[in-house]
């Protein structure tokens, strides 16, 4: 063992430079939450202390709850997200599949034309996708907001789950057809199960930008009924700029349910970013 | 093997990833790089060719505003790259330490400001900065720097730089965690033959670690520039559609949200909207094309 490489000092210095970091890391986030609990004059007064029993204070909580319809922007995002994951997931297996699994004429072309999307923003196109949604009747719905996220997040769906598809085993699925299984049946019951840890990543990946987007749900669905919880803290925040209580609180119930996925998800989503999926 | 018949199956389970990618994806952008060629005048819908192109780059109305944004960006950009990929990097050298202890509480906590939209972290910072609430002079008076603080989210010659610094803050822990991938899969072999060879420390870092990691620091670059050049949310979360003081903070997103649905006294315009989308489509393009075919090939990678 080399000394280089296990010495004290630099150990210190290491650990030193990292909890820095993490405090640069966390205290905007810090801050936002314990004065949240505070009252008006503490916020001023005393920015970093802690709430205590003579500064604690929900009025901040109060004013969200009585002026923006939070519980319905949740709802929204949440819906927004799951159904957007669900047909990410279902549509982009099954054309990963096809792709990885079938020998057919032009499977390459068709692999590189679902690839393009991974490097072209869809933003670039909104303009079109606008105009298309409102001649279909989907602006200000939250189906438009869950169609272009899932043909946002298709691209790199298709190329991550193609890469784990091929990896499941040729005599499983020639034992399948044997038995008599549809190729459906192959599909359904015995590959996807297999290559669960890799939807688990594609989801993990697509669920933050989704969940945090404010340029689809500002341009397609400003709605007050189909607000996502991005944009109507947004503009809560906009209309309260001076009511400081409800800002920090706003802030803070915006931040909390993401945490709270974080804590769930973090160990998939490290995975899946340090697996390499990336590439 | 002969060919039975057509295989229906493969056909059902590529259309619908196919057809929605195409219906929302594909024909979109081809549509706005269409309606960019055409313009309303009275309320008809008339095609003009290159003429929105022309003002764009070429009408001082539009083209100051244009230049300016794109200059913006570009020094958006450029901090990402001078700022986000080196700390990132260095956290990642110092996380994949094979001997770290608390290395995963590190790593997932760094991260967390990743996870919060722009929205949460724009408005964060504009209360931190703020001179109003005195969080950030109050801190730098207690190390006694306190005549260095300025409102810096509005002044002309500070705003875009500290916008560049607060997306940097979020989206360190992208580099971090890519980096820190592409340093695990260094084999232990090699860095104990140059510990043989005597190089340790920084310069086994700088001599044999860098050189193994330059693809992924070249994705990360590619990622950054995408991103950038597609940027918005923080700006307008922080500065509003306008991008002030004075448009110091305008970025092509926010030139193209302005102008595509109007603001104050200024009509939208969908087929300006569609030029500009087209030139940053065009930029995008440059970038990821200069990427592949002339970093991407010319990169040495080494067999692990």
């Amino acid at each position: 063992m080399n000394k280089a490489r296990s010495n004290p000092v630099g150990a210190i210095a290491m650990h030193g430079a990292l909890i820095a970091y993490t405090l640069i890391a966390f205290f905007p986030v810090f801050v936002i939450l314990i004065n949240s609990f505070k009252t008006r004059k503490k916020i001023f007064r005393e920015p970093l202390a802690l709430p205590d029993a003579d500064s604690f204070s929900l009025v901040g909580y109060q004013t969200v709850l009585k002026q923006g319809d939070f519980f319905l922007y949740f709802q929204n995002s949440f819906i927004v997200t799951v159904g957007s994951l669900f047909f990410i997931l279902l549509f982009g297996a099954m054309a990963a599949y096809a792709l990885s699994e079938y020998r057919f004429k032009g499977n390459m072309i068709m692999g590189l034309y679902l690839a393009l999307g991974i490097m072209i923003p869809i933003r670039i196109g909104t303009v079109a996708i606008l105009e298309m949604m409102v001649q279909t009747g989907l602006v200000n719905t939250l189906w438009a907001l869950i169609l272009v996220y899932t043909a946002q997040g298709l691209p790199l769906a298709v190329f991550i789950l193609s890469e784990f598809m091929r990896q499941v085993s040729e005599d499983l699925k020639n034992a399948g057809r044997i038995d008599g299984l549809s190729e459906y049946t192959i599909f359904f019951r015995l590959v996807l199960p297999l290559v669960r840890p890799a939807m688990a990543t594609v989801a993990v990946f697509n669920m933050i930008p989704i969940w945090n987007d404010l340029w689809f749900p500002l341009i397609l669905a400003p709605a007050e009924e189909v607000k996502t919880l991005t944009l109507g803290s947004q503009v809560f925040i906009g209309q309260f700029v001076t009511d400081w209580n409800a800002v920090l609180s706003a802030l803070s119930m915006a931040i909390l349910p993401v945490l709270i996925l974080y804590v769930i998800f973090s160990r998939q989503l490290i995975r899946g970013l340090t697996s390499g999926a990336v590439k | 093997m002969d060919r039975p018949r057509f295989r229906w199956h493969i056909v059902v389970f590529l259309a619908p990833a196919v057809l929605v990618y195409t219906a929302v994806m594909i024909f979109p952008l081809f549509n706005t790089l269409r309606l960019a060629l055409y313009s309303k005048i009275d309320q008809e819908r008339v095609f003009v060719g290159l003429e929105n192109f022309q003002r764009l780059f070429l009408d001082p109305i539009w083209s100051e505003q244009f230049w300016n944004a794109l200059g913006n960006n570009f020094w958006f950009f450029v901090v990402h790259m001078l700022v986000q990929n080196p700390i990132g990097v260095a956290l990642a050298a110092v996380l994949s330490h094979p001997r770290l202890r608390f290395a995963a509480l590190y790593r997932s906590a760094i991260f967390i400001p990743t996870i919060l939209s722009f929205v949460i972290v724009g408005f964060a910072w504009k209360l931190i900065l703020s001179p109003i609430w005195g969080i950030a002079p109050s801190m730098l008076d207690a190390v006694g720097l306190k005549a260095l603080f300025a409102p810096w989210l509005g002044k002309e010659e500070y705003a875009l730089t500290t916008l560049a610094l607060i997306s940097v803050w979020q989206y360190v822990g992208i580099p971090m965690m890519l980096i820190y991938a592409a340093l695990l899969t260094i084999p232990e072999e090699v860095l104990e033959a140059g510990e043989i060879d005597g190089v340790t420390g920084f310069s086994a870092f700088w001599k044999i670690k860098l050189p193994l990691i330059l693809p992924s620091i070249g994705i990360i670059s590619i990622l950054t520039f995408v991103g950038n050049f597609n940027a918005f949310d923080l700006i307008y979360s922080v500065q509003g559609a306008l991008a002030g003081p004075d448009f110091s903070t305008d970025i092509l997103g926010t030139f193209m949200y302005r102008t595509f649905f109007g603001f104050q006294l200024q009509l939208g315009d969908p087929h300006m909207g569609s030029a500009i989308a087209s030139a940053m489509f065009a930029i995008i393009l440059v970038g990821v094309c200069i990427y592949l075919f002339g970093i991407q090939t010319r990169m040495r990678r080494y067999q692990l």
